[in-house]
């Protein structure tokens, strides 16, 4: 066994046990990426000289008795849309190239201050439109389950530097399944918090509303103590939440009999691939082995979700991309004659296809004599689907459902019809619009070798409830303990 | 029809940029004049991934102002993006309030020839403002100091209810008053701290029907308000008379020409996209807040000029100098405790002291002396103990060095003779030595009395008491 296969929660302990250094643990990690990256391609900058000095702090800490948190000298990898002080920064575009930022993004300080080392950027969709990680301005990256198809998205790099055990964990964003839907894609965790849960500062904006950071990992206790780093109010976010942030490890082991588990009617529909459906309804009944109580439950504006969300986040995010006009940083076009060329050439030549394609959507739903019926109808809709959940978790304690509607698909295959790459998101994308916690853990392999996810979705602020359900089904199928045929 | 048959309409948006130490949505300092591009953070230039936290003074100082002129504050405010592309916006968008602001439904009264006059005030709203494009820096290049970017700023909107140039004008100035009693602006108009927009229009006299208005800019001071104002009327009438229509749109105020110049028309007017800013939440100010802000406010200067005319029983012109600044108003009525003729207290400051701070330019805060020592110094003049014009180098002298007012005159000796057996002594001696003079006086050139009387304070180097030194003179005279 190598110190790569180790769950983030087991390299800590060997730390703590002085039967490895972070040091080891670090270039272990870095060997790995050496070895595998070529066919994932899962990173965008590997930042070897700074994880390295972390990793010797962190085990000058450990010699000195003080280490900086359970999780110190514990090497993790970040999607490239959290700001790095002194380390290129690109949200996977063109026209963040070469930007390095002044500034650590607040979660960036956080995991530093617990002395995790930072082993490099991951890949991304373009400022996280997509799904599949197509939409990089730089390269797609592989899912390591078949190198032939996608790791999903946006949060591609991510799940797949997870996967393939480049990096302990990782942070990833989602703004409508970005962290779900690739975790579901392999064989991996992946915790969407509530909204405000995590700061949002320094981390490259999408969709304000919806945009939440959150841990991608190989178990659920790694999620969960990752989240604990995490998980605080930032006085630089004033969407953060004053909520008290609880013992994300304390009740993982309390098991789910007696709760009462929610299958929405609407999130298994037709469209689905069967296979997906067969495992997922293998979970389903498995937790009802485990005690549960499964009750049918509808939320009834499911299908507008997938609409309102193509109005609100492009919306915002026509306005969130308006700074990368080419005066401050990143690119600027250079044959650029006057201000207008500064944009307009700019960002025809910085923004890609999917990017270009939301900022228009956006703008037109914004502008003058559209804005009530678009926006303004969306956020009534918003808050219809909002009112849904609020009933649903009226008589259940969680919603359990399929992650994405299919396995991963090849590399390409969706690349030109954007619509079927939008309903990739259909069940995840409801759970932002409502500013939920949602949480995907591996439910299986279809007869190709694929990895299934199964989503749980829970009340606001309900993180350890989600962490506990999923544990419980966790324990009883170590689908974790699989590694992909690299 | 000639200009005088039509009906000027005229409402102004007046942009105040707030005095709180710090910029609206973060920590930068929001000193005037520092080096381009000193006073920014991350923050403020818009950088990737950063978040806008409101300064809450900013809430607070809207708050007052709207209380201040007599609004309906919302408990729960609303922050709007306001999205367009410039070089000196560092995001692509202002953050500003638009359908919620929190302030709406005030009035601010003014002076018309015909009276009083309520303008109403359509809103108040927080925004940030934006940096400084410098067009003209050579090598065909511009540059953006963005030292100004994420200034709060107050934008206070009127009502069309101005009907000319001179109402325009007394409303801006009654507001820049009312801002700097309440702490909030510094009424500057020149460094661009307190700037204002005009809308105006023109309909035939009697009409209820607004014409098309247009909105005039680059108006920085109170002159080219009205100038600007006055031309663009003369300017709609004429589109009008020749046949024409008068189009929506913006126009500038050309200093050099003085002539508004067309900017933009409606066509060409941004879509602004405004939508709610999703990185703040809603603003709620409680109702224990605005009680606390409504009992905090200070004696508006309107309220202050009625009571100095009345308390102190000043005329109207003395009672709006003192009162145009709330520090000078403050000092007269410390001064005013010590001293019971206001009127005469009210010279001393129109006259005296007014030319030394200005002369000096020292700020009122900075005076070395004490109401109280003031006070001394006039009852001194009053009793004959020191001349009048003797009691000017006195307080000439305590401006200077902070001394008591009976130690400079103790040291100067300028206290005044009103011993009549000395200057009855002088007088004799001036009139001994001028025979013919007091020939001429007899003989009925009275005017030769101003002669004796210059004489006598000569030889006492100015300090014989001029009441007595007049006296004395007549009964010699035989008048």
């Amino acid at each position: 066994m190598q110190l790569t296969d180790l769950t983030m929660l087991e390299l800590a302990a060997k730390l703590a046990a002085g039967e490895a250094s972070s040091e080891e643990a670090t270039r272990a990690s870095l060997a790995r990426i050496q070895q595998v990256d070529p066919k994932v391609r899962a990173f965008l900058r590997v930042d070897e000289a700074g994880a390295l000095a972390a990793a010797r702090a962190s085990d000058a800490r450990r010699k000195s008795g003080s280490p900086a948190s359970a999780l110190d000298g514990v090497p993790l990898g970040l999607k490239d849309i959290f700001l790095t002080e002194g380390v290129e920064t690109t949200a996977g575009s063109r026209i963040l190239e070469g930007f390095v930022p002044p500034y650590d993004a607040t979660v960036v300080r956080l995991l530093k201050e617990a002395g995790l080392p930072l082993v490099g950027k991951l890949n991304m969709d373009e400022f996280a439109m997509g799904s599949s990680n197509e939409s990089s301005a730089f390269f797609p990256s592989h899912n390591p389950w078949d190198v032939s198809r996608t790791p999903g998205g946006s949060s591609g790099g991510s799940a797949a530097a997870v996967a393939a055990r480049e990096v302990f964990g990782a942070l990833g964003t989602d703004t409508g399944g970005s962290i779900r839907q690739p975790a579901a894609l392999t064989n991996t965790v992946g915790l969407k918090p509530t909204y405000g849960r995590v700061s949002r500062f320094g981390v490259i904006a999408f969709a304000s509303s919806l945009d939440q950071p959150g841990p991608m990992t190989r178990t659920v206790a790694d999620a969960a103590a990752l989240l604990q780093v995490i998980a605080r109010p930032d006085a630089q976010d004033a969407t953060s939440a004053d909520a008290p942030v609880p013992d994300y490890s304390a009740d993982l082991e309390a098991g789910v009999r007696g709760l009462k588990l929610g299958v929405p009617r609407e999130y298994f529909t037709e469209g689905m691939d069967p296979e997906v459906e067969a495992a997922v309804r293998e979970a389903l009944r498995e937790y009802e082995r485990l005690g549960a109580t499964l009750v049918d439950v509808s939320l009834p504006h499911t299908k507008y979700a997938l609409a309102t969300y193509y109005l609100i986040a492009p919306a915002e995010a026509s306005s969130n991309l308006a700074r990368y006009d080419g005066v401050r940083f990143g690119l600027r076009a250079k044959d650029a004659r006057s201000l207008r060329d500064v944009y307009a050439l700019t960002r025809e030549q910085g923004f890609g296809a999917e990017v270009k394609r939301r900022i228009m959507l956006g703008t037109f739903a914004l502008s003058s004599g559209y804005y009530d019926a678009h926006y303004l109808r969306a956020q009534k809709v918003r808050t219809l689907i909002r009112e849904d959940f609020t009933r649903a978790f009226q008589q259940v304690d969680a919603l359990l459902s399929p992650t994405s509607p299919v396995p991963a698909f090849k590399l390409g295959e969706k690349v030109e019809d954007p619509l079927s790459m939008y309903l990739m998101d259909i069940y995840t994308l409801p759970c932002n619009l409502a500013g939920l916690p949602g949480l995907s853990v591996p439910c299986g392999f279809t007869k190709a070798g694929l990895p299934v996810g199964l989503q749980i979705l829970g009340r606001p602020f309900d993180e350890a409830g989600l962490l506990r359900i999923a544990r419980a089904y966790e324990r009883e199928h170590d689908f974790f303990r699989r590694s992909a045929p690299l | 029809m000639p200009v005088s048959d039509f009906q000027p309409v005229i409402g102004l948006e007046v942009h105040a940029q707030l005095l709180t130490q710090s910029k609206i949505f973060c920590g930068c300092s929001t000193a005037f004049g520092a080096e381009p591009n000193r006073n920014t953070c991350p923050v403020c230039l818009g950088m990737p991934g950063v978040l806008p936290v409101l300064n809450q003074r900013v809430a607070e100082f809207a708050v007052r102002t709207g209380l201040a002129l007599e609004c309906t504050i919302r408990p729960t405010s609303v922050w709007s993006r306001k999205n367009y592309f410039y070089p000196d916006l560092p995001k692509g968008y202002q953050i500003t309030q638009f359908d919620q602001p929190i302030c709406e439904h005030g009035r601010l009264v003014i002076d018309t020839p015909q009276g009083e006059k309520a303008i109403r005030i359509l809103r108040i709203h927080m925004e940030e403002d934006a940096g400084k494009s410098v067009h003209d820096a050579g090598g065909g290049q511009s540059l953006v100091d963005l030292n100004r970017a994420g200034v709060p700023l107050l934008e206070i909107v009127s009502q069309p209810d101005l009907r000319d140039a001179d109402e325009a004008v007394e409303y801006l100035k009654a507001m820049r008053d009312v801002l700097v009693y309440l702490g909030v602006n510094d009424g500057n108009l020149e460094e661009g701290s307190f700037r204002c927009d005009a809308n105006v229009s023109v309909m035939p006299k009697g009409s209820t029907t607004f014409g098309q208005r247009c909105e005039l800019k680059n108006l920085n001071s109170f002159r080219f308000l009205k100038q600007a104002i006055e031309y663009e009327i003369a300017r709609q009438v004429d589109v009008i008379e020749s046949g024409g229509k008068v189009v929506q749109e913006t126009r500038l105020w050309d200093v050099n020409k003085g002539v508004t110049r067309s900017m933009r028309s409606k066509e060409e007017a941004h879509d602004y996209r405004y939508f709610p800013e999703p990185d703040l939440p809603p603003l709620h100010v409680s109702a224990e807040a605005i009680a606390a802000a409504a009992k905090a406010l200070p004696e508006l200067p309107r309220a202050k000029l009625q009571r100095f005319t009345s308390q102190y029983g000043l005329p109207a012109y003395d009672a709006r100098i003192l009162t145009a600044e709330r520090p000078l108003a403050d000092y007269f009525e410390a001064c005013a405790g010590h001293y019971k003729d206001y009127k005469k207290l009210s010279n001393w400051f129109l006259g005296e002291l007014m030319r030394l701070l200005k002369e000096e330019g020292t700020p009122l805060s900075a005076l070395r002396f004490t109401p109280a020592q003031l006070g001394e110094l006039l009852g001194a003049v009053d009793q004959g103990m020191v001349s009048a014009n003797a009691g000017k180098d006195v307080l000439g002298e305590m401006f200077r060095t902070g001394k008591a007012p009976a130690d400079i005159i103790a040291e100067k000796g300028l206290a005044q003779v009103s011993d009549t057996g000395a200057i009855e002594a002088v007088v004799d001696d001036i009139l001994a030595k001028n025979a013919g003079e007091i020939e001429k006086y007899r003989a009925g050139k009275k005017q030769v009395f101003g002669f004796f009387v210059g004489q006598v304070m000569r030889a006492m180097k100015g300090k014989g008491n001029p009441a007595l030194v007049n006296e004395l003179l007549k009964k010699k005279l035989g008048d």
